[in-house]
């Protein structure tokens, strides 16, 4: 799915980030108009600005301006977008979607194996702020869940925290979903800052890879990440944060996986979720595929044992991004429809199957690389 | 866009896992813990908050002669630290993550005494000969426990700082002296709701002669039943004689009633292993499953008591244990069938082997649960440590007598007395348990020690306790360890339930 598009701007002299209405009689202070036809004539414009796919479109002087766009058909009524200096539209909020992530950072004090977003040693921090503060009081409120992902959202520093106190001020009843290696929780005066917020609203979802450091380490690629994550988990846990355990699926999980689970029982039994996740075939992952790669279909064994013996113990346990047809029957009820709808495809014979509307199918990018046992259910 | 400064750019050059081993010096020290032979082969390492290994034999002294490289067992050294076994610096990163762990391990000391047993009667119309402390007699004024003294067991139990407290009616037998239970729980219901403690009722008896109308009573409130049930007819009658009558018939009746007004899950049974028992296990197994429990708690007789006056009533514990073990064998054929039925001395053991969790069963935690889990009014105003400590009052052995009901709590729970036994309760301070492997799966247990070896420390090589308990946990070990079947029933055993 299309979540940038770009065209030519005309008097777009700041960050725009308003909402998309395609009717010219509707328009507030907060709209951005789309035109599919003609620019109508406007007494005066109260809106933000208007984008068209349009080439040579009749201009006045005043109003702010893209045109020349290749597609907008990706955009709806109540979508949020921002419209940068160069022209660039990026969604930013998908009205008819489940799916809202708020991309807080590309910085990342990690460098995992198979990250499937690469950091950038770019300061976007300030800007990507600046650009939420106004996307936020336009969601609507009845939003059920925002994730917030990065990078690690974290090195935002005090505007992590501002940007949460501000969600929780305007979207109230919206579940609030954050990715983060928590390591900055090891320190207690974080976690003491989250705690301090009070948002019951609040999931951190923190991946721990093995139960002995230096595989996570060599995982995440940074000495000391593994007791700085375990430390940051209890502090957290300590002032009663919600929060979930994820854990990436491949060759260097699979060989500790079943001590994994024993490890997260034992020393950190007070989380709500554990997440067993297929790999993704993207960021940097298919440059270590040699190190990552392993067949979903024969690593049943050591996920089943791990999977049952946390659910076995009362905890509540997931398997996202793996197929039915990989997974023994008996761990279907853990197999959740995790991905995203933007990036999740099927395989041609997936047609076929008849465990199709059940089954979460696979990320666009891993069409490429996937296990060789998928097939179809045909009864 | 600003470009992150050079200075604070980490390199995105991916490096191999030899590069994130954090241990410089080649040294690893040693975190506390025991360790112990479990099988020829095999020995098991358990450290300070329970977690285990099972290793073969010797790998113990190659971790103290420093010995394990994690060049060479790099699955066996990954284990040891993740299990906090060894740490690459002096003081474990994750030292505060093990000491969270260990305060899990003794919540149940979070809240002092929650079971408050009061004797309401001595009197009993069955005659059972393990019996220590019953009497049939209609003297109601000698052995029933007056009014005055209920009230101030109400107020101890009301200045105890759990906010939970169970008060159970024990005997003789306690409906013979239901008038009085009916005054003590409507008097406690009120205070408890002033006070706004919770309060758990229970009412220990043969069911002899339990009525609709009583059932009704307890159910309106909310007071559970416990029972006694040895097994089935010809062993139960044997061993809790009810004159020109079956004790029997009247427990079974009355399981039946009381499960149909209370619901079922608000009856529970306890039996007893006389000598007769020991022949049995397979039947009193099958007597509690086919009843419709959901286990089985296998007690071996009170070392004490009238029980061992005659000769001829006592047996070893290696024959206890032999009967144990066949019924456990009975108990997982119920499982392997896929019936869920437990074993709860072995659910005891296996929930502090297998879980982060604690269980406070008195008897077999440390520090001890006397007085700080438990404690008892007798029918005569005597106060007491456990409920085996006024049954050795009756035979004049006054040693866990902590007073009367006429002393202040403090005098009560913080006197001489307790201090001396305080002296003694914890295992991880007494010789023979100090260095034992299982220490974390056992407890103290002074009464114990002072009645069968005459004095509260005790002395472990010859220890009756220490002999059930080592064998039965290495037992379960064993057990799991050798059948990957056994391990998941035992870990549905223990599954924490909310």
């Amino acid at each position: 799915m299309l979540l940038r598009t770009k065209g030519i701007p005309i008097n777009i002299d700041d960050y725009i980030v308003g909402r998309i209405t395609t009717d010219p009689t509707n328009i507030d202070s907060h709209s951005i108009l789309l035109c599919e036809d003609e620019i109508p004539e406007f007494e005066y414009f109260k809106g933000l600005a208007i984008i068209t796919k349009q080439q040579e479109p009749r201009l006045d002087n005043k109003e702010k301006v893209v045109f020349k766009i290749p597609a907008l058909n990706h955009l709806t009524n109540g979508d949020l977008i921002s419209i940068g200096l160069d022209g660039n539209i990026s969604t930013l909020y998908r009205v008819n979607s489940y799916h809202n992530t708020l991309l807080a950072t590309e910085r990342c004090n990690s460098n995992c194996l198979m990250c499937s977003q690469p950091p950038k040693d770019k300061n976007d921090i300030p800007l990507l702020y600046s650009i939420y503060q106004k996307l936020i009081p336009l969601i609507p409120k009845d939003c059920i869940e925002i994730g917030i992902s990065g990078g690690e959202p974290t090195l935002m520093g005090q505007l992590f925290f501002e940007l949460l106190s501000q969600l929780k001020t305007e979207l109230p009843n919206t579940e609030i979903h954050v990715l983060t290696n928590g390591r900055s929780f090891a320190w207690i005066n974080m976690a003491e800052k989250l705690n301090r917020l009070g948002y019951n609203r609040l999931m951190l979802g923190i991946p721990v890879y093995a139960d002995y450091y230096q595989v996570h380490d060599y995982i995440v690629q940074t000495e000391n990440a593994f007791y700085q994550t375990i430390l940051g988990l209890h502090n957290l846990a300590s002032l009663s944060q919600r929060l979930e355990v994820r854990v990436v699926l491949h060759k260097q999980t699979i060989p500790r996986l079943t001590r994994l689970a024993k490890y997260i029982y034992k020393n950190l039994p007070f989380v709500e979720h554990v997440a067993f996740m297929g790999l993704e075939y993207i960021g940097y992952t298919p440059h270590n595929i040699q190190k990552l790669w392993i067949d979903p279909y024969d690593y049943q064994n050591e996920l089943g044992e791990a999977v049952e013996f946390l659910a076995g113990q009362g905890m509540h346990v997931s398997i996202y991004n793996t197929p039915l047809c990989v997974l023994p029957e008996r761990l279907w009820k853990f197999a959740r429809k995790s991905i995203s709808d933007w990036k999740n495809d099927y395989l041609p014979e997936c047609s076929l199957c008849t465990k199709l509307n059940e089954c979460g199918g696979l990320f666009t990018w891993n069409l490429k690389k996937h296990s060789e046992y998928i097939r179809p259910f045909i009864t | 866009m600003q470009e992150v400064q050079k200075s604070d750019r980490r390199s995105r050059k991916f490096n191999d896992i030899d590069h994130y081993n954090l241990k410089t010096n080649g040294k690893y020290y040693l975190l506390p813990f025991r360790f112990q032979r479990i099988t020829s082969e095999k020995e098991i390492i358990v450290n300070e908050v329970g977690d285990y290994l099972i290793l073969p034999k010797g790998t113990f002294e190659r971790i103290v002669k420093r010995l394990i490289q994690k060049e060479t067992e790099p699955e066996l050294y990954g284990d040891l630290i993740a299990n906090f076994f060894i740490s690459e610096e002096k003081i474990s990163p994750l030292v505060d993550i093990l000491a969270t762990r260990y305060r899990t391990k003794k919540h149940f000391l979070n809240y002092f005494t929650g079971l408050h047993i009061f004797v309401i009667s001595l009197r009993c119309e069955h005659t059972c000969f393990y019996c220590q402390v019953s009497r049939v007699t209609e003297n109601k004024d000698k052995y029933d426990m007056p009014i005055s003294d209920i009230d101030k067991g109400i107020e101890l139990m009301f200045k105890s700082p759990n906010p939970h407290v169970t008060m159970e009616f024990q005997g003789g037998e306690a409906l013979l002296a239901f008038d009085n239970i009916k005054y003590a729980v409507e008097r406690s219901e009120k205070i408890a709701s002033k006070m706004n403690k919770g309060i758990t009722f229970v009412i220990c008896t043969n069911l002899a002669l339990i009525t609709e109308e009583i059932l009704q009573y307890c159910k309106e409130h909310k007071i559970l039943i416990s029972t006694s049930l040895d097994g089935p007819k010809y062993i139960h009658d044997s061993n809790r004689n009810k004159p020109h009558a079956s004790s029997y018939e009247y427990a079974i009746k009355g399981i039946e009633l009381a499960r149909k007004i209370l619901g079922h899950d608000q009856v529970s049974a306890l039996m007893t292993t006389t000598k007769l028992s020991l022949e049995y296990p397979v039947e009193i197994v099958d007597e509690y499953f086919n009843l419709g429990f959901q286990g089985v708690f296998l007690r071996n007789i009170s070392p004490y008591g009238f029980a061992l006056r005659t000769e001829k009533s006592k047996y070893s514990t290696e024959k206890f244990l032999f009967f144990y073990k066949k019924a456990l064998n009975r108990i997982l054929e119920y499982n392997f069938k896929g019936h869920y039925f437990t074993e709860d001395l072995a659910r005891i053991f296996l929930t502090k082997i297998l879980t982060p969790f604690n269980v406070g069963f008195v008897d077999l935690q440390s520090p001890a649960g006397l007085i700080s889990g438990v404690i008892v009014f007798n029918y005569d105003g005597g106060v007491y440590a456990t409920d085996e400590s006024r049954m050795l009052a009756e035979q004049k052995d006054y040693t866990f007598k902590l007073g009367t009901l006429g002393n202040n709590y403090n005098e009560l729970y913080f006197g001489k007395k307790a201090q001396e036994i305080a002296q003694i309760w914890s295992n991880e301070a007494l010789a023979g348990c100090s260095e034992c492997a299982f220490q974390q799966y056992c407890g103290a247990d002074p009464v114990h020690n002072h009645a069968t070896q005459g004095d509260m420390y005790g002395y472990r090589p010859n220890s009756d306790f220490c002999q059930k308990n080592m064998e039965i946990i290495r037992y379960l070990i064993e057990l799991m360890e050798g059948d990957e079947r056994i391990k998941k029933i035992f870990e549905s055993w223990v599954k924490q339930r909310n």
